[in-house]
């Protein structure tokens, strides 16, 4: 390939890959039947899924009085699991979009998963402000179409009608940008199926063939929609946030919310993609493809979007006490040292602590140490959301309405299904479509894979005699 | 590629390299290539082709602009003319908050516009069934092929040797 690439880049596809070895490994676990440990998965996955669905169903039976809300803490799990799961979201959007305008090819390891995961999330997350409503059956009213009610339009001046746009386009979006991905690879898929499995292939494929023609444009689509879901991606938390920062809440009522937000989305999304990329390359030997090195880069990530989040966190405290402004004062007094003092400090040690460790280089590329980290971010950016909304809410400004707020079952066992949702979606997905991008991977071997570059290479001299 | 009844001979090559040279090989030899297949975008193969650039862009601009359009004039139409609402002591016509949605709107609309042109005019879609000259096409192989009424089977085939493809057939597609 005639494309230079640095002495010091270490390889991005290990094992000395064939073309038809990466169709091999990539392709395979979709035509096996499923392995003992997926089948247990999914049993769990749907098992929990059934709670949530129970849960769900519950709730709108009885109505939100099934819930723990009260009059001065009317935002709980719901809005916490809400902003937690389309925060995960993010990370897929930036790994396929912004890495792609950076031409950072550790990229193509990782993003169909990523992106899997991103739809997956938003579909978790856009459940809880449908549940919240109480009459999920009157749904259709957050859309502005000509109806007979005058015609009555929502409000446009509303964040939470924003955030409708927003998150409705960031879902139709991650899905094109995703299908798109996969078309060339479910035409993969298609030429090694017989029968029936050709059959359902080749109608997923499209009739792709693989012309150059196709390719140019393929290549020109994805390009275009990289660059339009980087700003988007930006603007959907950043609108999330708005939902807290335009209102009146000392402790929301902040003009830092949209970077903070933004960054802890990414953050949080790259530690659950990292949970979920450690457990798949293992069990379907995918180390040749997802390596250290992509875990390392991922995890150069978390250090810098957590460090973003920390200095967030601290510059908030210094502008309440430097505003002099005692209601905004006592919110963060209130937040550290109030009655739910536990979370804030989960919140500090899980998100600004923790991810210190990896400015130690081997730390970074410890398997165990990052997976644990993985978890640990996890909570602690759940315990972030916790913090802005519950505990916030639960001290106003007037000391005879303060409250108190714990979950009932039914929010515990909505939060438990969209888990169930969550992993039966990704596991499906893992048995359908191959978890990494095949074309893109193939298209990166002469740039990434071992026997071209690093120590190990061994088309290293010809390939300088051929120019 | 969806004009039934053309014959086309084809070769395969094992690797993007030798493809990109035997393309360069057919534009030296004036052979007239009908397409190239591989099973990743090969880069610096547009060029060779002689494929203009791609306009799914300025498609996609076009799209965006009537997103944009449509959201910032519907919303002004809305609250200024068919259901003018104080909202918090606002003017009817707060342009400031209707950014975000007319933001979204133009992303909306440009995606789905320029992902449904790109499989319009590539002839792909649900359902469709193309042609396919050779199954591992989509897995390790690069194929050239060339039209049997533009280019003669015994160049085609002389040239297919002479440019290490590793396997020649003919088909109609």
């Amino acid at each position: 390939m005639s494309a230079v690439v640095s002495p010091i880049r270490k390889p991005l596809i290990t094992g000395q890959k064939t073309y038809h070895q990466i169709t091999e490994d990539l392709i395979s676990p979709t035509e096996k039947t499923p392995t003992r440990a997926w089948t247990i998965g999914f049993v769990i996955s749907v098992a929990l899924l059934s709670v949530g669905v129970f849960c769900i169903l519950w709730t709108i039976w009885m109505g939100i009085g099934s819930w723990n809300l009260n009059r001065t803490i009317n935002w709980g799990w719901d809005i916490t699991n809400f902003v937690w799961w389309i925060g995960i979201g993010h990370a897929g959007t930036l790994i396929s979009a912004i890495l792609l305008l950076f031409r950072q090819k550790w990229r193509t390891g990782v993003n169909r998963a990523a992106e899997a995961m991103t739809i997956f999330a938003v579909m978790c997350a856009g459940l809880f402000p449908l549940i919240h409503m109480g009459r999920i059956w009157l749904g259709m009213f957050i859309l502005p179409y000509p109806n007979t009610r005058g015609p009555l339009w929502p409000n446009f001046n509303s964040p939470l009608l924003w955030d409708v746009f927003a998150i409705s386009t960031y879902l139709t979006v991650s899905l094109l940008f995703w299908y798109t991905g996969l078309v060339p690879d479910f035409a993969t898929i298609r030429d090694r199926a017989k029968g029936l499995r050709r059959k359902i292939y080749n109608f997923l494929s499209f009739g792709w063939t693989g012309s150059a023609k196709h390719w140019q444009r393929w290549e020109s689509l994805s390009l275009v929609l990289a660059g339009l879901s980087t700003p988007l991606v930006l603007s959907v938390h950043t609108i999330v946030s708005f939902d807290f920062a335009t209102s009146v809440i000392p402790g929301w009522h902040t003009t830092i919310f949209p970077p903070y937000f933004v960054a802890g989305a990414i953050f949080s999304g790259f530690a659950m993609v990292l949970t979920l990329m450690i457990i798949t390359r293992k069990l379907l030997k995918l180390e040749d493809y997802i390596t250290v090195e992509h875990i390392e880069s991922m995890n150069k990530v978390i250090l810098l979007t957590g460090t973003i989040v920390g200095i967030a966190y601290l510059t908030e405290l210094f502008i309440a006490w430097y505003s002099g402004y005692v209601y905004e004062q006592f919110a963060f007094f209130n937040r550290a040292l109030g009655p739910y003092w536990w979370s804030y400090f989960g919140m500090m040690f899980c998100n600004v602590i923790s991810p210190q460790l990896f400015w130690k280089k081997s730390w970074r590329r410890n398997i165990t140490l990052t997976f644990l980290m993985s978890i640990f971010i996890n909570i602690g950016m759940w315990f972030e959301r916790f913090v802005i909304i519950a505990t916030t809410l639960a001290r106003d400004y007037l000391p005879s309405s303060w409250s108190l707020y714990s979950p009932s079952w039914v929010e515990i066992g909505i939060y438990l299904g969209t888990f169930g949702l969550f992993f039966t979606a990704y596991l499906i997905f893992t048995r359908v479509a191959p978890v990494v991008a095949v074309a893109e991977v193939k298209s990166i071997l002469k740039t990434g894979g071992d026997q071209y570059i690093g120590e190990n290479a061994k088309h290293h001299h010809e390939h300088h005699a051929a120019h | 590629m969806a004009n039934h009844g053309t014959e086309v001979i084809y070769g395969l090559y094992n690797d993007e390299e030798d493809l990109l040279r035997a393309v360069k090989q057919a534009k030296a030899d004036h052979l007239d290539i009908y397409d190239v297949y591989s099973p990743f975008p090969v880069h610096g193969l547009d060029p060779l082709l002689e494929l203009e650039e791609s306009r799914l862009h300025v498609a996609g601009f076009i799209y965006g602009a009537i997103g944009t359009c449509t959201a910032f004039l519907g919303m002004t139409w809305i609250f200024t003319k068919d259901w003018p609402n104080i909202f918090g002591g606002k003017p009817y016509w707060s342009v400031p908050a209707f950014i975000p949605i007319t933001f979204e709107l133009t992303v909306l609309f440009a995606a789905i516009g320029m992902t449904v042109t790109f499989y319009i005019i590539n002839g792909l879609g649900p359902g469709v069934v193309n042609q396919h000259l050779d199954e591992r096409i989509t897995d390790d192989k690069f194929c050239i092929a060339f039209d049997t009424s533009a280019v003669d089977n015994k160049a085609a085939e002389s040239f297919f040797k002479h440019t290490g493809a590793s396997e020649v057939n003919s088909k109609t597609i």
